[in-house]
């Protein structure tokens, strides 16, 4: 005779540690969301994020929440730039796993408890778009390097390969006809630029966690690079041998690289990238367009990682 | 209206007396036709656009440009097959698409990229997107100039000829945008199939009018 077994619930679904340390301002925040029902999909979720100042903040000024969290490319919502936050709404970032594999001595998964718990860090970083716009976005996040120690990549694994959530009954972008890009969303890391201590693995942007039009719960930053190779809601990480393929060199490889660092020499075939557009910035009779800087301005950090390589073929 | 007031027992006086609607709604179809550009001029510039307000700005204009491209060649199969007619509203459109193909262009020019004149001109010679939505513009300039009734009589039948034209716009405009766009969705090819269609449409309408006729001169000898 089977005896019951009681339903066992998920760490992930019971209230965050966080949340629960901050319940009085976290109450407040709901008292005010209550006040003001629904402003776009993600605002609901927020919950705010114990975090401590990271390195390589940069002094410039954020972009404006509202435009961070509106005006976003994320085809999994549909390819207009208001769809992620007006299509999101079925999208449930909780709970989640993401699944950790390939060649790497500890397999692992992490649920939301579990990357919330890494040493969380404001990193306001340059957002270089390959649309030739750019945005300064306070992350929230931990180096991706603290995730791949916990696993410990194999000496045989050369690249990190990452794919995003695959569920077209909640992202619409994902179901009908004429679908923009082959799912699920792919992109990819050499090891050593997955390890750089500017690339970041976010949970959140503002001090909160991640809007779901933004990537929620977990996403990739990689400053340095054009921002389509910050995959959103990842599900898995797998440490591989050979170059993984990317979702956007698959669809026009002679316009999107592997390596897509933010370059204003190697123009795109339809657009220059020797130049770019705050969001924002000197509104709309004065957007004044700024000269894009190599390696989007981290090439101190990061240019290194490249020498010797010809950046016009590695694009 | 005025027909049927004319066939009513005072005849002649009441139709003369009846306020023709025709110019007023031809002025009518002009200030509608302004309002997504105002509309959208209004919210950008009282930051009401979100993220790029001027790349959306443009776009939208663009968009609206090939709208009424689409709209001015339909006119004519709507006549031949559904035998609405609307040509009186024809020039109107033609002229709203010049315009909103203009604004969409100094949009380009002068809030997106600053004037600055060596990024523009060297976008429009390598960027074959940009140098096709270019020649539609130029293109457009003697059909917008000849759209009155003065050029009509002065030219005859070469303003016909003139006016093809137009097909040669609308089958770049469309091409235009779907090569601007990062990824094939349902828009720009629908934007593609309705220029074709409308453009294959002309090279079928002698057969299609051969047709009618017979149709008709059948129907009056019966």
């Amino acid at each position: 005779m089977a005896s019951y077994r009681y339903p066992k619930v998920a760490a992930s679904e019971i209230t965050p540690r966080s949340v629960w340390l901050d319940r009085r301002r976290f109450l407040a925040g709901v008292g005010t969301a209550a006040a003001l029902p629904l402003i776009g999909g993600g605002v609901a979720h927020a919950a705010a994020l114990k975090t401590t100042p990271g390195p390589f903040n940069i002094d410039e000024e954020p972009t404006a929440k509202s435009d961070v969290t509106s005006y976003n490319n994320f085809y999994e919502f549909g390819t207009g730039k208001g769809d992620p936050s007006a299509n999101s709404g079925d999208f449930q970032p909780e709970p989640w796993t993401l699944e950790v594999d390939g060649l790497v001595g500890k397999p692992q998964k992490f649920d939301l408890d579990s990357l919330h718990a890494f040493p969380l860090e404001d990193r306001t970083y340059r957002m270089r778009c390959v649309e030739a716009w750019s945005m300064v976005i306070p992350w929230v996040g931990f180096p991706l390097a603290a995730l791949l120690d916990r696993v410990e990549p194999l000496g045989s694994a050369k690249y990190v390969a990452f794919e995003t959530v695959m569920r077209p009954e909640e992202m619409p972008g994902q179901r009908g006809l004429f679908q923009p890009l082959e799912w699920p969303y792919v992109e990819g890391l050499r090891l050593d630029e997955a390890r750089h201590p500017l690339t970041i693995l976010s949970v959140g942007l503002y001090g909160e966690t991640l809007p779901k039009q933004n990537g929620a719960p977990v996403r990739l930053v990689v400053p340095w690079k054009y921002g389509f190779k910050g995959i959103k809601s990842i599900v898995r990480m797998s440490l591989v041998e050979e170059e993984p393929v990317t979702s956007w060199s698959r669809l026009a490889p002679q316009e999107y690289g592997f390596y897509a660092n933010v370059n204003p020499e190697v123009d795109h075939p339809r657009w220059s990238q020797a130049s770019e557009t705050r969001v924002g910035e000197g509104g709309f009779f004065n957007a004044a367009r700024r000269p894009t800087l190599p390696f989007n301005g981290y090439g101190e950090e990061v240019a290194s990682l490249y020498a010797g390589m010809d950046l016009r073929a590695n694009y | 209206m005025a027909q049927v007031q004319a066939k009513s027992a005072q005849g002649r006086t009441v139709q003369a007396k009846s306020w023709n609607w025709r110019p007023a709604s031809i002025w009518a179809l002009y200030a509608l036709g302004f309002v997504p550009a105002v509309w959208y001029f209004y919210l950008g510039a009282t930051g009401q656009i979100a993220g790029n307000a001027v790349k959306e700005f443009e776009h939208l204009l663009g968009i609206w440009a090939l709208r009424f491209l689409i709209a001015t060649l339909t006119v004519t199969p709507l006549r031949d097959l559904a035998g609405i007619n609307l040509l009186r509203y024809r020039r109107a459109l033609g002229l709203l698409a010049f315009w909103y193909v203009l604004m969409h262009f100094l949009t380009y020019m002068v809030l997106d990229q600053n004037l600055n004149l060596a990024t523009i001109l060297a976008d429009i010679a390598k960027r074959p997107f940009i140098t096709i939505g270019m020649a539609c513009l130029v293109l457009l300039i003697p059909l917008a100039a000849t759209s009155n009734a003065w050029s009509i009589r002065r030219l005859g039948p070469n303003w016909q000829r003139l006016h093809k034209l137009s097909y040669l716009i609308v089958l770049g405009g469309a091409t235009h945008f779907a090569m601007s766009v990062k990824v094939v969705t349902a828009e720009p090819f629908i934007y593609l199939l309705l220029a074709f269609v409308l453009v294959g449409y002309r090279a079928l309408r002698p057969r299609v009018m051969r047709w009618k006729k017979a149709q008709r001169l059948a129907a009056s000898t019966r």
